[in-house]
């Protein structure tokens, strides 16, 4: 099988997909979990029910370059709440996207949280995967500039 | 100083203060082989050398996460800072992995005396990762006193975790093969501590009974290794365990750490070289060289003889140069 999603970075990007919330309905995370995968990511999986200040700790022991959150039950309400705890702990430079059921009206509101995307229903497999590139490379960018700033 | 030795050297310090971005960080770069990692590694090495190393490692679904759970737990009762590594295999084909050895451990995911890293092999054989010397020596290096490894779910020969961990400790599932398998070599061998963990399953005592059989079929210092009965899930079982370790970490551990140390820089030199000759050899396009490999086809040497030639030239070009 040929490549077909080359590593836009050199070394495989970490990604962390989980579901923060009470809803348990996990087979979405589960499918993105494996498109990552299949796209030469390293993903680190977690089942659902996962508190946000845990989200955090996670992301940063792990250091991820990309959460992926998915909601299907209004988890993603708490979602802006993750944003700021995460900027809270120094970890701004990680990107953040969303999948599941977002209602439209609600999306302003995630998108002004800072959230880099947002995948409804039918999203294609290749969308998905090229958004999680794109943000990934945006995130190792901003993560070698913040330890060169730190100096 | 150039930019990367003052940052190298500003992540080290960062790192020994405790910091845990710092090492997290540290982590990613050395499993990348970028040479920032490199700096920081040989920075905060001579720091390192004060935790256990304890491998877990056993066949797929025998409960090493779980069983790792259940003693995270039992060393933070201790009041021991505790450390995870765990490693799952890459895919061969595209590079990725899903990494899910935290999927049983999520109740210490808010300790702030646990810390626990995932890696995927990229590639490596062997059950840990190519890089795995090096993040122990971070992790170490950062003040944790205990480093839990686990490996993939190993085979019969994924047995690098014996000349990695100061102590091994060999999960068994009960119902896994005969007892043709339990003297059979490798996996078996390198165990300190044996577990047969799922002990409430009917074919549990098969098993223990197996084990105990085989190891008296050993060498004599080998054949006091304890075979304990565990059930992760419930706990039943890991009081006991957790003695033995800190039974053996008393005995094993403590006379002889600089001799392992040292024979772990060992083992990193060796695999650097090993990785270096294979870079030199595969790029050399030396007339001389292909003239070796064209002697090989045309059966003037062996392959043992000729890689001799081979590593001696150039031994003594690096000698002149």
């Amino acid at each position: 099988m040929e490549k077909v999603f080359p590593n836009v970075t050199g070394t495989p990007v970490r990604a962390l997909i989980t579901k923060i919330g009470f809803d348990g309905h996990d087979r979405g995370s589960r499918i993105v979990a494996a498109y990552l995968r299949d796209a030469g990511m390293e993903v680190i999986y977690t089942p659902p029910w996962q508190e946000i200040d845990a989200v955090v700790q996670l992301a940063l022991q792990e250091d991820v370059d990309l959460i992926g959150i998915s909601s299907l039950a209004t988890d993603h309400l708490i979602v802006p709440e993750l944003m700021q705890k995460l900027s809270d702990a120094g970890l701004s430079e990680i990107e953040v996207f969303i999948g599941g059921i977002i209602p439209e009206q609600e999306r302003p509101m995630l998108i002004e949280a800072g959230l880099g995307g947002i995948f409804g229903p039918g999203s294609s497999r290749e969308e998905i995967i090229e958004c999680a590139q794109r943000l990934a490379a945006a995130a190792r960018l901003n993560k070698q500039k913040a330890m060169a700033v730190a100096l | 100083m150039s930019d990367l030795t003052t940052q190298a050297s500003h992540m080290a310090t960062r790192l020994r203060a405790g910091e845990v971005a710092a090492l997290a960080r540290a982590i990613s770069l050395v499993d990348s082989r970028e040479e920032l990692g490199s700096q920081i590694h040989r920075a905060v090495r001579p720091y390192a050398g004060q935790a256990e190393v304890i491998g877990i490692t056993g066949p797929p679904g025998a409960g090493k996460s779980t069983l790792l759970n259940a003693l995270v737990a039992a060393f933070r009762n201790n009041n021991k800072r505790v450390a995870v590594v765990a490693v799952d295999p890459s895919s061969p084909i595209t590079g990725g992995a899903v990494l899910g050895d935290r999927t049983r451990m999520g109740e210490h995911t808010s300790d702030k005396g646990v810390f626990i890293r995932s890696l995927a092999a990229r590639g490596h054989l062997g059950g840990l990762s190519a890089s795995i010397l090096k993040i122990i020596d971070l992790v170490d290096a950062a003040g944790w006193d205990v480093v839990l490894l686990e490996t993939v779910g190993a085979g019969q020969s994924e047995t690098e975790v014996a000349e990695v961990a100061d102590i091994n400790v060999v999960v068994n599932a009960p119902g896994l093969g005969d007892d043709v398998q339990a003297i059979k070599a490798g996996i078996l061998e390198i165990a300190d501590v044996l577990v047969v963990n799922k002990a409430d399953s009917p074919l549990a005592q098969r098993t223990e009974r197996q084990l105990k059989a085989m190891l008296q079929l050993r060498r004599e210092e080998s054949a006091n290794v304890p075979v304990i009965n565990t059930v992760a899930t419930t706990g039943d079982g890991i009081d006991v365990l957790l003695s033995a370790i800190t039974e053996l970490t008393r005995t094993k551990f403590k006379s002889s750490k600089n001799k392992r140390l040292l024979d772990r820089v060992r083992r990193l030199v060796a695999q650097e070289a090993a990785a270096q000759a294979k870079q030199v050899i595969l790029g050399d396009q030396n007339p001389a060289t292909l003239a070796l490999f064209e002697g090989i086809l045309a059966g003037e040497y062996g392959y043992e003889e000729a890689t001799v030639k081979l590593m001696s030239r150039r031994y003594a070009q690096a000698g002149c140069g």
